[in-house]
């Protein structure tokens, strides 16, 4: 690390020379954030291969039972909203920041599918996810600044669609590959067979490293822009606490925490759709394909919407929407169509929200913080949703799924109203902060 | 970690990749390379579990001899019924030996289960279907004759499977995984069902949980386990809140009282005295924290066995003083026995073999 940072002011001045590429090309969606969208479908392919077919590997092939597996889920989990912090921060420190702590992010979680290979016990297969989540933890924010540094201000709301559209496309091809793999292994029940699985699965994560290496520049240009240059010192740890200090940049994550500690974990609405709405228990599994259906679908319309009519807007009409999916829930609707209307309303929440707070966020940080920044909302994004399960678990064992969910959907109601108030003037000084 | 390539100054040229021209024509070519390379690596890894998994339909060399004929729940002598995992082309169907020659010629009934119970002429046989998108599986209740009477979908990877003494009633346990977005999280689902009415209790977590003479409630329920006593009467495990419970069901109450603490997989011994279950030892390693104990009810006394291994099976009750349990083998697992009162020391009974069940 040192040695790439005694080298940024280096190269800093090199790219202040360095006009912007092609001026007068005003492509909306740049190069760069497809290269990004293409690595992040193909790293998912992989890690969603993975995902579909461990219980089935941990139970059928290594017999034991997985209970207790999740135990250091919840781990993972505030650990990668750690790293993501310390991800970002790094990724800002020196011109190549972004692309190495992304490749790096990127590797990590390669490495660990041939991992796989030779770990089967239920610790050690846990410990490999923790690795895999701290690969996951440092490349997001970087990655998010590069979209936001690639892009005009203006398309980041599209540029984002288009790369979470990417995302899931792979999040849904993941599973596919997986069992057809497993098909032509034909047997589930042997070892072998999910090697294989784990084996095709780090090929595509390597394929998804080298077209990081590859195709994503190290330095990130944008169309016609002077600011991405900055001349100044590296941001120090300081540097990306002061960040707090914008009251833009606050404002968005304080109302990103407000409404991430009302949005109930998507774990826990597929179980309350599956029973409230009295769904058949073995269509559980195929809920989360709708609402990544219609996350899909609707993130690269909703991203453009959102460049239309503002981020902050469409932000929080996503969780109007998000709110309109919980009274669904709560009102005497039951059903098939009841619950494919639901993860209508849930996948168009995520195409409203998920990329666009990105974009949103983009806009209130300079462009030599923009890791930290992305951080700073998503960790605190993150933790909040992590900070409503818990809360939501206990709500749940205290009065019911059903009392739960429509407290919940009180207090988000009242975050909203919050963070309309909090978001309500997007202010000058961001503006000029571009 | 490798230090980004230094940038010449005087060069300034725009970034390679950015602007076209011959550099990205280098790039498709080492991207072209690379994904011949990997997919050649990826095609070997799938084609070798394919041929592997093709041996498998040829038998095992020094296994059992497996021949395909009738096998029947109804009484016709003591026999044992298992899952059959030697190699061959009756791989994974239920097969019976008589019980006096457990390791001998196994009879195939050409009914495949990835869990199978059977008691008084009724039979359970928990069942993959393999999809396009995923795998769905379901319980079948079959008759004497193996015959399928009636399915139930089951929302998971099958676990465990018991039917009651009286052949009355089923129930089974499957793995909930559900989604991806919940990463790695599992839960149980048990089902009973009653073969005279098709009356379904699809999930025994909606029964009202009694602890220390009081309604508790809780979300974070798991059952599993579940073994019967009579047709009203079972036990199982319930977790929540990071313990685990031994519970008496009630099964027109729709209750589950707890009776004591650290019991897995219970299985409750003929004379409905006992129950042998896997216990978590403490300062075992995490990974293979159970050891097979007994139970006495009356007294809540736990003795441990002799196996010192790891167990993750319902244990089987082969006689009032033996317990039968499979462990990890050469070919998937093997059936093992040992004293249910401590002494001795374990024995493997049976080879390539999984799921147990003992009829006459």
């Amino acid at each position: 690390m040192y040695l790439a940072d005694a080298r940024s002011t280096k190269s800093d001045r090199a790219a202040a020379v360095v006009p912007g590429t092609r001026p007068g090309r005003r492509a909306a969606v740049p190069g760069t954030v497809l290269a990004l969208g293409a690595v992040s479908l193909v790293t998912d392919v992989s890690s969603e291969m993975v995902s579909a077919v461990l219980p089935l590997y941990v139970v059928a092939a290594l017999g034991l039972s997985p209970l207790g597996f999740g135990l250091l889920d919840g781990i993972n989990n505030g650990v990668g909203a750690l790293v993501r912090l310390l991800g970002g921060h790094l990724a800002d420190r020196g011109g190549r920041g972004h692309k190495l702590v992304a490749g790096l992010g990127y590797g990590l979680s390669a490495f660990c599918k041939p991992l796989l290979l030779f770990v089967h016990t239920l610790p050690l297969i846990s410990g490999v996810l923790a690795i895999d989540r701290t690969g996951k933890g440092l490349r997001t924010a970087p990655r998010d600044a590069m979209i936001s540094l690639a892009t005009e201000p203006e398309h980041r709301g599209r540029a984002f669609g288009v790369h979470r559209a990417m995302d899931t496309t792979g999040a849904l091809i993941g599973p596919l590959l997986a069992f057809a793999v497993l098909r032509v292994a034909d047997d589930r029940a042997e070892r072998t067979s999910y090697s294989a699985v784990f084996t095709v699965s780090g090929c595509v994560a390597v394929l998804g490293v080298l077209l990081l290496v590859l195709f994503v520049p190290a330095r990130i240009t944008r169309p016609g822009a002077a600011a991405d240059t900055p001349s100044g010192p590296r941001p120090t740890l300081r540097d990306a606490l002061a960040l707090l200090g914008r009251p833009e940049l606050r404002r968005l994550t304080l109302a990103a925490v407000l409404l991430g500690l009302t949005t109930v974990s998507d774990s826990f609405l597929y179980l309350l759709l599956q029973r409230e709405l009295g769904l058949p228990a073995h269509l559980f599994p195929l809920l989360p394909l709708g609402t990544a259906a219609a996350f899909l679908l609707l993130a690269v319309p909703l991203g453009t919407v959102a460049d239309r009519i503002g981020r902050r807007v469409l932000f929080l009409l996503g969780h109007a929407v998000l709110l309109g999916g919980y009274a669904v829930v709560l009102s005497p609707l039951r059903g098939g169509a009841a619950a494919v209307v639901v993860l209508l309303l849930h996948g168009t929440f995520y195409a409203a929200t998920d990329g666009v707070l990105a974009a949103a966020t983009a806009a209130t940080v300079p462009d030599g913080q923009q890791g930290a920044g992305q951080a700073l909302v998503g960790t605190g994004q993150a933790l909040a949703r992590f900070a409503c399960s818990l809360a939501f678990g206990a709500a749940w064992s205290l009065w019911g799924g059903r009392t739960a969910l429509a407290a919940t959907a009180a207090a988000l109601a009242v975050a909203a109203v919050a963070a309309t108030v909090l978001l309500r003037d997007p202010g000058a000084p961001a503006r000029a902060a571009d | 970690m490798t230090a980004p390539a230094t940038v010449d100054p005087v060069s300034e040229t725009p970034e390679p990749g950015t602007d076209g021209g011959p550099s990205v024509r280098r790039k498709l070519l080492v991207l072209v390379i690379a994904v011949l390379l990997l997919a050649g690596i990826g095609t070997g890894a799938v084609r070798y579990a394919a041929d592997r998994s093709g041996r498998r339909d040829q038998e095992q060399a020094g296994g059992p001899p497996v021949q395909e004929g009738p096998v029947t729940l109804a009484p016709t002598g003591r026999q044992l019924l298992m899952r059959n995992l030697a190699w061959g082309p009756h791989r994974d169907e239920v097969t019976a030996v008589p019980a006096a020659d457990p390791d001998g010629p196994r009879t195939a009934s050409g009914v495949k289960c990835l869990r199978f119970f059977a008691a008084a002429g009724t039979g359970v046989c928990l069942q993959a279907e393999h999809g396009a998108l995923d795998d769905t599986y379901h319980a079948s209740v079959l008759d004497s004759s193996l015959h399928e009477v009636k399915r139930f979908p089951a929302p998971g990877i099958p676990s465990r499977a018991r039917v009651a003494p009286s052949g009355h009633l089923a129930a089974w346990t499957v793995f909930v995984s559900g989604d991806s977005y919940a990463g790695t999280d599992f839960s149980t689902r048990t089902a009973i069902v009653d073969t005279r009415t098709w009356q379904f209790y699809d999930n025994l977590e909606t029964f009202q949980v009694i602890r220390d003479g009081r309604a508790v409630q809780a979300s974070d329920t798991n059952v599993w386990g579940v073994t019967f006593a009579d047709d009203s009467t079972f036990y199982a495990t319930v977790a929540t809140g990071g313990r685990t419970y031994l519970v008496r069901g009630d099964l027109p109450a729709r209750t589950l009282t707890t009776l004591h603490q650290n019991v897995e997989c219970p299985s409750l011994s003929p004379d409905g005295t006992r129950i042998a279950y896997k216990k978590r030892v403490e300062g075992a390693d995490p990974a293979a924290p159970w050891r097979l104990y007994v139970l006495d009810l009356a007294t809540m006394a736990e003795t441990p066995t002799a196996e010192q291994r790891n167990i993750d099976d319902q244990a089987l009750w082969s006689d009032a003083r033996t317990l039968m349990y499979s462990l990890p083998g050469d070919y998937g697992s093997d059936l093992w026995t040992v004293a249910a009162d401590g002494t001795g020391a374990p024995a493997r009974l049976v080879r390539s073999a999984v799921a147990p069940a003992y009829l006459g």
